[in-house]
């Protein structure tokens, strides 16, 4: 067997150039935030950006060795792969190391990484491999339905352990992949309606909404037709959503910890607390703010300079985007990541495999999750869940598996066209 | 669901969230400004840079105030850490419940922020400021901002200087915040009429700082800051040798001392005796010393020489001659005989009948209760009142019954009744010259404060105008711009009058009242005065001009229930004439040393001048 070689007018070039336009822009922003008068160097391999830069090869190296590599690779060896980041990430919990609160990390030399990072493309791929075969039937096969939730569920519940509540909500997006995968859409619908129910439990006594449902349902019944079933069907999801509200409400008071708690008030505005856990928000919102239409200019932003915004490198570096750069910059920066997550959607939609499209789009969904909650973050619309920004974010374990991730789908985009002449042979 | 349906449910999944943040940043960046202002907030901090207060001279250049550092203990509670309140305590010397009793009433003050630097101990001394210096990395949070206070190179002019203080909320509010909470102003003196030439310019720097309030440079390369403009330095008129030296001739006395540069108005003197260390209203110190002098019974804070009124006794005949004159109702050879006394006022024996000239050299109280009765009882006016309103008038004019606008605080209008108070007090029409006859020689209604003396001398010296008297010289080697200092202010009184009463007053010192104030080779014309008074023993009252033709000082000299005008005022003004004109004092040695050692504070308890 030859290994085919991908020829560089098939790597989705369009998708590369994004790739470095974040990456570089990215560094930029993290000098920016941690920049100094008294030791401008951006070389210095002691600061952030320096390391940044350093993963940034390493990062491009390991990319150019997933161009290089057969594309049956990854379908060959995708258990294989998912098998050691669950080791890795049961071997964290052995002999993690503990920074910040979260035992997720493990020293290696100089450098620590972050198993909860490779879990993500280590899932995305066993879950395309078993989703890809030919007589598995995701829409109808009970079985298989359960299968493919527990091939997600089980490195959440590890993460979890590691208390990386972050990264565990991450796994959740793979829920759009199975959306796309024949997950009827009344269950996104439903999960979406229980979003709003919890939310709002956590609001209001439960009490109340039990009381509101009801009446609801009152009203509806009146409305259509009633027929035995129908008033079943209502009863019973009065009482699961009284149930369910009634759960949250003991789990936020009795299950959750503490600064959870706070984090999540402070998010429904049922805490105002400027000094205290509302302080990064707050910050973070005035950062940004304060960057007008055009922003403050680069190295000129305030606030991230003078270490008013937390974790001004890591998960609040949208701050310096949007304190440095102003609304355009944002703007433009949303902009583009829409069309890389656009892009990237057109790419797994043309794929002939199974294999590559369950891939392209968990890239796409845990892409879009990463966005959605880091950004809204920092503008106060999302409660504080450390989790990077992908490709801006300083942190070489995230850079490295948002690369591989991100990557082995570029590799796999570019063997489409041999499937295709392979089947006129 | 087709394929294609789910692959756009997902785009507008993705394109939905996207419009959201969208329009959040909009808001955020462009809607709602108030994000820039809370990021200024953040990171920029006003300092303000006090600008060193201008320095005091004397007339001839020598320095009399200027400033010294002080050392205030301030800290920001937010940075306090690992406080060891043991040695903290210790290093400042205070106790436990002292520190905890600070902490309290910080807590309480208004505006009290954690993040805020906060005085914690006003001027600490050096010595502490020194041992904190050593272990300031001990007691992280505080440090020590550094202030000036004013400090006085001799101890004299007490009363001119005045003194600053800590503003006070009144004051702030009429700056509109200029001023803030702990700055310091002019309270009296010369420190609050100059205040705006003496404080200078506050200035302003902004400073980036960091989360932590460490500082971490100029806003925009200091675009926006102001600099500090330092106060002007002032010359005050006071001559400081004569200043020393009358302060020290009325030590144990109770009385003034003004004297005037005729030509100018300058003040080259100006004394008030019980006075004070002026070093003692410095400091943080001086609220308590403040306290001990305003009880001290001999009133060393009561600035008597521009605002206690004295009745000027026989100086004011000099002034009535030139009334009379004025009025036509007396010429240089009009005579009157003296038989010991006019009705009830008495006199001394003296030679009789005299002329103008040699009534003024014996003080005839007779022949001025003549003068004052045909000034009164002039024909010349139908009513009594028309008659005393030209009295009135012409004594006005010498600067008698109104504050005369000397640049320092609280000058006294002194006492000079209208007519109309008379008609009150006995009807309309219904009093005439023996009804109010003591003020011929000087008595009764009338109250002249010192100034007013020593700016009516000026003013016959003149030969007919003064100069309102002032005591800033020069402002940044400027001459003082305010034009009152520069103007004539004329007497009522013809020019031509003057000469024949200034021969009189020159006679008071050859060979009348006042011998003993004579010194030898330089012209002195003056005038005695023995000031009844209804609290205790006269006043001895003395003002003159020296030399006659061309004067250089005018002078008068009040000393409290000392007697008679020759026996201590005249030989005192003498003296300090002749330090002035001579920068000699020490020709006489047994008067000076008469003057010097002379204690009457015994004489009577009643010290002070009644000013009502």
């Amino acid at each position: 067997m030859t290994v085919q070689q991908p020829k560089p007018s098939r790597i989705d070039w369009i998708t590369l150039l994004l790739y470095y336009i974040f990456v570089i822009g990215g560094l930029l922003c993290i000098y920016a935030s941690v920049y100094k008068e008294t030791n401008p160097n951006i070389w210095d391999g002691s600061m952030n950006y320096g390391k940044q830069l350093v993963w940034i090869g390493i990062s491009s190296f390991i990319g150019l060795m997933i161009l290089l590599i057969d594309e049956k690779f990854f379908y060959a060896f995708a258990y294989p792969i998912y098998g050691i980041t669950i080791l890795l990430l049961i071997l964290v919990l052995v002999a993690g190391t503990t920074v910040k609160g979260s035992s997720s990390w493990i020293e290696l030399g100089g450098f620590r990484i972050q198993p909860a990072e490779f879990a993500k493309f280590g899932t995305a791929l066993a879950l395309a491999r078993f989703l890809c075969g030919y007589n598995v039937n995701f829409e109808k096969d009970r079985k298989i339905q359960l299968l493919s939730a527990g091939i997600i569920i089980l490195p959440m519940l590890i993460i979890l352990l590691q208390n990386e509540t972050g990264s565990t909500l991450v796994f959740t997006s793979f829920i759009l992949v199975l959306f796309r995968e024949g997950l009827p859409g009344w269950i996104l619908f439903v999960g979406f309606m229980l979003a709003i129910l919890a939310v709002m439990a956590l609001l209001m006594p439960p009490l109340y909404i039990i009381i509101g449902l009801a009446v609801l349902a009152v009203i509806f019944l009146i409305l259509v037709r009633r027929t035995t079933q129908l008033i079943w069907l209502t009863l019973g999801v009065v009482i699961l959503s009284g149930a369910m509200v009634s759960s949250i409400d003991y789990v936020f008071e009795n299950v959750m910890q503490a600064h959870q708690r706070t984090r999540i008030n402070v998010l429904l505005g049922k805490e105002v607390d400027i000094k205290g856990a509302g302080y990064n928000v707050q910050q973070s919102k005035i950062a940004i703010g304060s960057g007008g239409v055009w922003g403050k200019g680069f190295l000129q932003g305030t606030q991230n300079k003078f270490r008013f915004v937390p974790e001004q490198s890591t998960d609040f570096i949208f701050c310096t985007i949007g304190e440095e750069y102003g609304f355009a910059g944002s703007l433009l920066f949303i902009i583009l990541y829409m069309i890389l997550l656009y892009r990237l959607l057109m790419m797994a939609e043309r794929q002939r495999q199974k294999f590559n499209r369950i891939y392209g789009y968990s890239v796409v969904c845990i892409l879009f999750f990463h966005f959605v909650i880091n950004v809204g973050m920092t503008l106060g619309l999302m409660p504080v869940i450390g989790i990077p920004l992908p490709f801006i974010s300083y942190g070489g374990s995230a850079l490295l598996s948002f690369t591989v991730l991100l990557f082995i789908f570029i590799r796999l985009d570019a063997n489409r066209v041999n499937e295709l002449r392979g089947a006129y042979d | 669901m087709n394929n294609y349906a789910k692959q756009r449910t997902l785009l507008i999944i993705f394109i939905s969230v996207a419009l959201v943040y969208v329009v959040r940043l909009f808001y955020i960046q462009i809607v709602d400004t108030s994000y820039v202002f809370y990021a200024q907030n953040n990171v920029l901090q006003e300092q303000t840079i006090y600008p060193a207060r201008g320095l005091i001279y004397d007339r001839n250049g020598e320095l009399l105030v200027y400033n010294d550092a002080i050392y205030d203990l301030s800290v920001i509670p937010e940075q306090i850490k690992n406080l060891d309140t043991l040695s903290f305590c210790k290093v400042l010397n205070i106790d436990k419940v002292e520190f905890i009793n600070t902490w309290a009433r910080l807590k309480r003050q208004k505006g009290y922020s954690p993040w805020k630097p906060i005085v914690f101990q006003r001027q600490i001394t050096i010595p502490t400021y020194a041992a904190f210096q050593e272990k300031l990395f001990d007691f992280q949070g505080f440090f020590v901002e550094v202030r000036t206070d004013r400090k006085y190179k001799h101890n004299n002019a007490a009363h001119v200087m005045g003194y600053i203080g800590e503003v006070t909320d009144r004051d702030i509010e009429k700056s509109n915040g200029y001023y803030r909470m702990g700055d310091f102003i002019g309270i009296s003196g010369v420190e609050r009429t100059y205040e705006k030439e003496l404080g200078g310019i506050k200035g302003t720097r902004y400073v980036l700082v960091d989360s932590k309030n460490r500082t971490q440079g100029r806003y925009k390369n200091g675009e926006f800051d102001t600099a500090a403009i330092a106060g002007k330095n002032i010359n005050l008129s006071i001559d400081q040798n004569l200043q020393a030296l009358g302060e020290a001739l009325l030590m144990n006395k109770t009385g003034s001392v003004v004297a005037i540069e005729p030509k100018t108005g300058e003040v080259l003197a100006l004394i008030s005796s019980p006075t004070y260390d002026p070093n003692l209203l410095v400091g943080r110190e001086r609220g308590n010393k403040y306290m001990e002098l305003l009880k001290d019974p001999a009133k060393p804070l009561f600035d008597r020489p521009i605002s206690a009124p004295y009745p000027p006794g026989s100086i004011f005949k000099v002034i009535m001659s030139l009334m009379g004159q004025q009025e036509q109702v007396l010429n240089q050879n009009t005579t009157y005989g003296c038989h010991r006394g006019y009705l009830f006022v008495g006199c001394h024996a003296h030679n009789s009948p005299l002329a103008l000239r040699g009534a003024i050299a014996v003080s005839c109280n007779a022949y001025f209760c003549q003068v004052y009765r045909s000034l009164i009882n002039n024909p010349k006016y139908k009513y009594v009142e028309d008659a005393y309103n030209e009295f009135y008038k012409h004594a006005y004019s010498f600067g008698m019954g109104h504050a005369l606008g000397i640049d320092l605080y609280g000058e006294g209008p002194g006492v000079l009744k209208k007519a109309a108070y008379f008609d009150k007090l006995y009807g309309r029409h219904h009093w005439q010259a023996l009804t109010t006859i003591s003020m011929g020689i000087g008595q009764g209604e009338l109250g002249i404060t010192p100034l007013q003396m020593a700016n009516a001398t000026a003013a016959v010296a003149n030969r007919g105008y003064y100069i309102t008297p002032h005591i800033v010289r020069k402002i940044n080697n400027h001459a003082n711009p305010n034009p009152e200092y520069n103007t004539k202010h004329w007497t009522t009184i013809d020019t031509s009058y003057f000469p024949i009463v200034i021969e009189g007053m020159q006679d008071v010192i050859e060979r009348g009242t006042a011998y003993i104030a004579r010194i030898p080779g330089i012209e002195i014309c003056g005038k005695t005065g023995t000031a009844q008074n209804p609290h205790g023993k006269d006043h001895s009252i003395f003002f003159a001009f020296a030399p006659k033709n061309n004067p250089k000082i005018a002078i008068a000299v009040v000393v409290e229930n000392a007697g008679f005008g020759a026996t201590w005022a005249a030989p005192i003004a003498s003296l300090m004439m002749e330090q002035y004109l001579t920068g000699k004092h020490d020709t006489r040695k047994v008067l000076l040393e008469r003057m010097l050692k002379g204690n009457l504070t015994h004489r009577n308890d009643s010290t002070t001048a009644k000013t009502k």
